[in-house]
């Protein structure tokens, strides 16, 4: 977009109120514009201000709260941790937030997440404190203990640039200790401390506190809010800035009739353009509420993935079939932008550095586009036309990814590399897929991001390693054949140089692998 | 002095005052105060062009856009245009001529921040471009300097290293860091009567803020308030540079009469104010077969960016640590302060020593592989000596070196010895996967080298409850400055600390007061807030021992009570008793640092009060294929004198390594050929997480080691000098790829940087 260009003040959104739980009360937003962040919401109109803006991109976690949702069943309540500076406010609908200011108050005692932190000095400027607290609350809520790297998976989206971390993770590995020293012995029922009941049901679990809160949360979550496309609106696109279809029919036939729609999954590229750049969408289709969207489909042949899936819930999936991936989806995001961000956003928004995407690539994955009520199945390889430009057609969206399942005496490997560990955007990503009986044998299959404006198979080395014999030499033959293969761009995240050898160096490392499995490595 | 029978409030580990209200979220920011029904919120319109000269400013479509109240150009400045804080060179406001991309031009007050965000992008400025430095290299090929250049010369360094035995001389460039605040830069000013302004500013030096916004508005110092409760973070980037959005927001605010609130988004923030200095270091250095030092000479350009702000001082500093804790009876310095078209550098925790220290450690490391001996051996092979070869280039004899009791303890307890010996043998068997391990030393100079910066005030008051309320000049970022400062009034009063109530500073409570920095703050301001509490005390005692006709010496204070002879009573019914006889329960204090001095025109004398010490093993795994590595583990042994509060120095010092350890490895500042900063958000800009933090992290501070001079109960400042432990992971990842490097490591040693220097046949 333009940013000279002259852009008028969001409008107000008058038509539906977004509805959703805090602190054990519905909350109805009528007044709300298009660009509103949940961040602004609690810190503006609500003037709660424990949640901060550190960065407005989701990469700090100053702003990280819960939100929870009903499962699937809707007997429970599931709980994820968010950066409220990319929710989008009208994706809150029907769902619970909590914030630092939930878990106690100036009457109450700390809750133990937070007693943990005092006792440690996990905290020195504070100003990213309730980011942590939220971020070990939900962990606190979902296990009953935990370790040093739950903890370093929990916490890779929260920034802290005083304390050096330490008495951090300390204080999350101790804070199961401090359940009984916070939960008061069970106040006498006349003597009821409403706010000492609410601390306890965040603080542990609390069954008629939870049946209260599952009743709220299924009276906020209304079936057609958001999902009419009524009549009216149709007639007065002016009007519409946002739609949340609750069947994949409803969405077919939203982006049929407005080509000028987004489709809304995690919200964390939109969101950002939303934050940085004022982008205003003429249209917002939110896609989270739809459950068929939303489902995992294991066949014998294939893992089809909706296009609403999130990257939490597909990485355990994967990994049940590729645990050798372990190590690569450690650091793929951090855990709340997992929370939110789904595979298919990572595959549309066709970014050269989506990380999944050579992993996909090599898997032979295709992709299943529906426009109206018909579909076309195309291959993952064929869906990138150029830099950020996709093969989807005006009325058409992604409906489901679908995985073939794993092969016989396959290889796999993905890896990502980039200047810190974790919550970074790769330098290079590469995955390597090979099926070989022996040495002579094979069929390779190798996929890059960061190597070229889209994320691309490296077809002349294929070429070449699947005629030749696998040995040190062919090897580095093969590496060689890569140079020339792709031409990376420099940037701030790696010069050309720099992502050449690398990739080349990612195929020895896989292949040196793969071939001398056993061979004790030899001495530089 | 404390002394074992006293139930003292020294050497407790408290936690830091405000850690409850961290937790709860119900810490105030500035932010996070409530806002006037009628505020506006101000944005900046920025230069999009590193040197240019201004030919149109047409600001009409950002007064139209919605929501528009006031738009701001130089012109508009009823005062100076200048936020400079030591030469008038920092225009608040560009006029004609921009001298870095991300300059301001323009401010905006809107309605909302959004308004006033988006309405600043449809300016319309038309730009006649001008030629750009952007590197130090290139600025000192040019002779494009900020500040003159600086020499040092002690011994005859030139003859020593023609003489010695082995020359080496090469060169290495060390990044820039941003301070990367969680908390960004923010100012909320509102007009008061008579021409006055209220300023709530996040900022280390509210006294400077105070007198910019003042001149600024043309009014006299008197008539602005600054206020600060606390910082989300500070790290030396609120030092000089809030004093420009102050400003701001005071102009805006005085031409609107309406309160502004000015808050950097952080894409602005990073653009616009300075960082860290980046390093180019060049060095010659002559050394006999053992690897002593027999003679050197370091050039230092830095990049100081378009204006002075404080380089002056922080390349001094550089050329008073690059001897870290070595002797050097040879040296020839010279720093170059480099003008540039960037923003201009500015105040980071370390403030020019991280530098300095860096360039002589690279230069041991440098011997150690050309010898081929542990760098170890080299490092104490130069160190400091105790009786003798303790004078530094600038002529302080040293008399508090501990850093030989410091790296044996350390040698021992981290297991140093054995672990070097399992490194070789597991570098031996794998053929990608190297480990490297080193420990550096770390000795940092106290106090200010601007000598009139060596003073603080306080003022503390007790209520007719026995309440106290206690203020001074320091500012809390997060250090837990103001805990220490209460634990000090209330060891001398012998009441509990939650009995003090800490105040937010407050320019018109302590006046004329220093930033808080250089690692002072609590030596500076309990010293001052001591002594105020004991004008009380003294006069306390002259009362009681007056009313109970007894002896002063037999007038006690002990466990919040007053023992008066063989009677005693609670503290607050004595000042109750105080009060009703007229005796004054409020007191200034003041304080000044003692025995230090410095001759700029010679470069010599006595710059510190005292030195700070410390040492770090760290041991990493590098990937040799990509380059990227691990920190594995570190053992941290520092020096802090008697701790005043082991929980917040053990905090200073963790957090300050791994600050040091973002600097070295994965905190890359990048721009692009134009002198845009593409660098300049947490998505681009990598600062360490937790998976960064070695899991095995043991952190000691030195016992039994009080300070030699008589700072505040002997403790010893520990703000900055652990930032530089952090130099130990630099120089494990060196010793690393040591055996297939085959060029410098340049800093920051991301995985980038740490591939370039290997061999390209390293596979084969």
């Amino acid at each position: 977009m333009n940013p000279k260009k002259k852009q008028a003040l969001p409008k107000t959104i008058q038509h539906q109120p977004v509805r959703f739980v805090l602190d054990g009360e519905l909350i109805d937003v009528n007044d709300y514009t298009t660009n509103q962040t949940l961040l602004e919401y609690l810190r503006d109109t609500l003037q709660r201000k424990g949640t901060k803006e550190g960065c407005a991109e989701g990469d700090c976690g100053a702003c990280t709260v819960v939100l929870g949702q009903l499962s699937e069943d809707k007997e429970s309540i599931q709980l994820s941790t968010s950066n409220a500076c990319l929710q989008y406010l009208p994706t809150l609908d029907g769902k619970q937030v909590f914030t630092v200011e939930s878990l106690g108050s100036e009457l109450a005692d700390l809750h133990p997440v937070q007693r943990s932190l005092v006792e440690h000095h996990g905290s020195q400027c504070g100003f990213c404190t309730p980011g942590f607290v939220m971020s070990l609350f939900w962990l606190y809520k979902n296990k009953t203990q935990t370790c040093y790297q739950e903890l370093l998976e929990v916490l890779s989206g929260n920034i802290c640039r005083c304390t050096g971390y330490r008495s951090i993770l300390d204080a999350g590995l101790h804070m199961y200790k401090y359940a009984s020293s916070v939960i008061p012995t069970v106040p006498n029922t006349e003597d009821k401390n409403p706010e000492a009941e609410k601390w306890m049901s965040l603080a542990g679990p609390s069954p008629t506190q939870n049946n209260a809160n599952l009743a709220l949360l299924k009276r906020c979550v209304r079936k057609t809010t958001f999902a009419q496309y009524a009549q009216e609106e149709r007639q007065d696109p002016s009007k519409l800035h946002y739609l949340a279809p609750q069947s994949t029919e409803d969405l077919a036939s939203i982006v049929l009739d407005r080509p000028d729609a987004t489709l809304l999954a995690g919200g964390t590229d939109i969101g950002v353009s939303i934050t940085k750049a004022f982008t205003e969408f003429p249209l917002l289709v939110y896609t989270g509420n739809i459950k068929a969207l939303k489902k995992i489909n294991i066949t014998a042949n294939q893992t089809e993935v909706g296009s609403a899936v999130t990257l939490s819930q597909i990485i355990p999936t994967l990994l049940s079939e590729y645990p050798e991936l372990e190590d690569f989806f450690k650091r793929f995001a951090s855990l709340p932008i997992r929370n939110i961000a789904t595979l298919a956003g990572n595959i549309c928004n066709a970014s050269p550095v989506g990380d999944s995407i050579p992993l996909l690539l090599c898997l032979d994955s295709h992709l299943k586009l529906r426009t109206g009520n018909s579909h076309r199945v195309l291959p993952l390889s064929e869906f990138y036309l150029g830099y950020q430009k996709t093969a989807l057609q005006t009325g058409e969206f992604l409906e489901s990814i679908q995985i073939p399942r794993r092969g016989q005496s396959a290889h796999l490997a993905s890896f990502k590399v980039s200047k810190r560990h974790d919550q970074d955007i790769s330098a290079v990503c590469a995955a390597f897929y090979l099926k070989h009986n022996d040495r002579s044998e094979h069929s390779i299959k190798i996929a890059y991001g960061g190597m070229a404006a889209i994320p691309k198979r490296a077809t002349a080395t294929e070429d070449f390693i699947n005629n030749n014999h696998l040995n040190t030499e062919t090897i580095l033959q093969a590496m060689n054949i890569l140079k020339q293969e792709f031409t990376p761009l420099s940037d701030f995240r790696a010069s050309a140089e720099y992502r050449s050898k690398v990739a080349g160096n990612l195929l020895y490392r896989f292949l040196n692998e793969v071939i001398y499995p056993d061979t004790p490595p030899a001495t530089a | 002095m404390k002394t074992e029978t006293q139930n003292s409030h020294i050497g407790e580990t408290l936690g830091h005052d405000s850690a409850i209200l961290h937790v709860r979220g119900s810490a105030r920011f500035t932010d996070d105060i409530r806002e006037p029904r009628d505020i506006l919120h101000a944005a900046i319109g920025l230069s999009e062009y590193a040197h240019a000269t201004l030919v149109q400013v047409d600001l009409e479509k950002v007064r139209q856009a919605p929501g528009v109240i006031a738009v701001i150009t130089a012109k508009d400045i009823p005062g100076a245009n200048n936020f400079g804080a030591v030469l008038a060179d920092d225009p608040i406001l560009a006029d004609t001529l921009v001298e870095y991309h991300g300059q301001a031009i323009f401010a905006v007050a809107a309605t909302s921040a959004n308004a006033a965000r988006k309405a600043v992008l449809s300016a319309s400025i038309n730009y006649q471009d001008l030629p750009a430095i952007l590197t130090a290299r290139a600025a000192a090929e040019a002779h494009s300097y900020i500040l003159p250049t600086e020499k040092l010369d002690s011994g005859d360094s030139q003859s020593a290293i023609d003489s010695a035995c082995h020359q080496l001389s090469g060169e290495v460039n060390l990044g820039g860091q941003d301070q990367f605040y969680m908390e960004g830069q923010i100012a909320i000013a509102t007009p008061e009567e008579q021409g006055a302004m209220q300023i709530y500013s996040s900022t280390q030096h509210p006294s400077e803020v105070q007198h910019i916004v003042a001149q600024a508005l043309n009014i006299q110092s008197k008539d602005v308030t600054i206020i600060c409760r606390r910082m989300g973070g500070g790290f030396g980037g609120k030092e000089s540079q809030p004093s420009q959005f102050a400003a701001l927001a005071a102009i805006l605010a005085q031409k609107t009469k309406r309160p502004v609130k000015l808050r950097l988004d952080r894409d602005t923030d990073m653009r616009v104010t300075g960082k860290r200095h980046d390093f180019n270091i060049r060095y010659t250095v002559g050394f006999d077969k053992l690897g002593l030092i027999e003679g050197i000479e370091f050039k230092f350009s830095a990049r100081c960016g378009m204006s002075a702000d404080l380089s002056g001082a922080i390349n001094d500093r550089t050329m008073f640590h690059c001897d870290n804790a070595y002797y050097l009876p040879n040296i020839s310095i010279q720093s170059y302060r480099c003008k540039t078209n960037t923003v201009s550098n500015t105040a980071f925790r370390g403030f020019g020593g991280p530098q300095g220290m860096f360039a002589i450690e690279y230069v041991i490391d440098e011997i150690a592989r050309y010898l081929n001996k542990d760098p170890l051996s080299i490092r104490r092979k130069n160190f400091y000596g105790i009786k003798n070869r303790n004078i530094t280039p600038y002529q302080q004899k040293i008399r508090d070196n501990v850093i030989w009791r410091i790296v044996s303890e350390l040698q021992t307890t981290s297991d140093y010895q054995q672990r070097k010996q399992d490194i070789a043998e597991f570098n031996a068997n794998s053929r990608f996967q190297k480990r490297g391990i080193a420990l550096t030393p770390v000795k940092f100079g106290i106090s200010f080298t601007a000598l009139h910066l060596n003073q603080a005030g306080a003022l503390v008051h007790i209520y007719q409850d026995g309440s106290i309320h206690l203020n001074h000049g320091g500012t809390e970022m997060g250090q837990g400055l103001f805990t220490k400062v209460a634990q000090v009034v209330a060891e001398e009063f012998q009441v509990r600390p939650d009995l003090i109530k800490i105040t937010a500073t407050d320019t018109s409570k302590v006046p004329n007061t220093s930033a808080t920095a250089a690692s002072s703050g609590s030596d500076l301001n309990g010293k001052a807030a001591q002594q105020a509490a004991l004008i009380i005390k003294a006069r306390l005692i002259d009362f009681a021992a007056d009313k109970y006709d007894i002896h002063t010496s037999e007038v006690i204070f002990k466990d919040s009570r007053v023992y008066i002879g063989d009677q005693s009573l609670p503290f607050e019914d004595l000042i109750n008793q105080a009060y009703m006889a007229r005796i004054s329960l409020s007191s200034t204090g003041f304080y000044r640092t003692p025995k230090i001095h410095f001759d700029r025109t010679t470069f010599t004398g006595n710059p510190f009060y005292y030195f700070s010490y410390g040492a770090a093993v760290s041991e990493v795994l590098v990937d040799t294929l990509t380059g990227e590595h691990r920190l594995l583990r570190t053992d941290i042994l520092h020096d802090c004198g008697n701790s005043l509060n082991p929980a917040l120095d053990i905090g200073q010092i963790e957090g300050g390594f791994m600050q040091g350890v973002g600097w070295l490895t994965s905190e890359e500042l990048c721009f692009s050929d134009q002198g845009e900063l593409e660098t300049h958000a947490p998505s681009t800009y990598k600062v360490p997480l937790c998976s960064d933090t070695p899991e095995d992290f043991r952190v000691n501070i030195l016992r039994h080691n009080p300070n030699k001079e008589n700072t505040i109960y002997r403790s010893k400042a520990v703000g900055e000098p652990p930032l530089m432990l952090g130099l130990s992971v630099f120089f494990a990842i060196k010793d690393a790829i040591s055996s297939i490097a085959n060029s410098a490591l340049q800093a920051p040693a991301t995985p980038e940087s740490v591939l370039n220097t290997i061999k390209q046949n390293h596979l084969s």
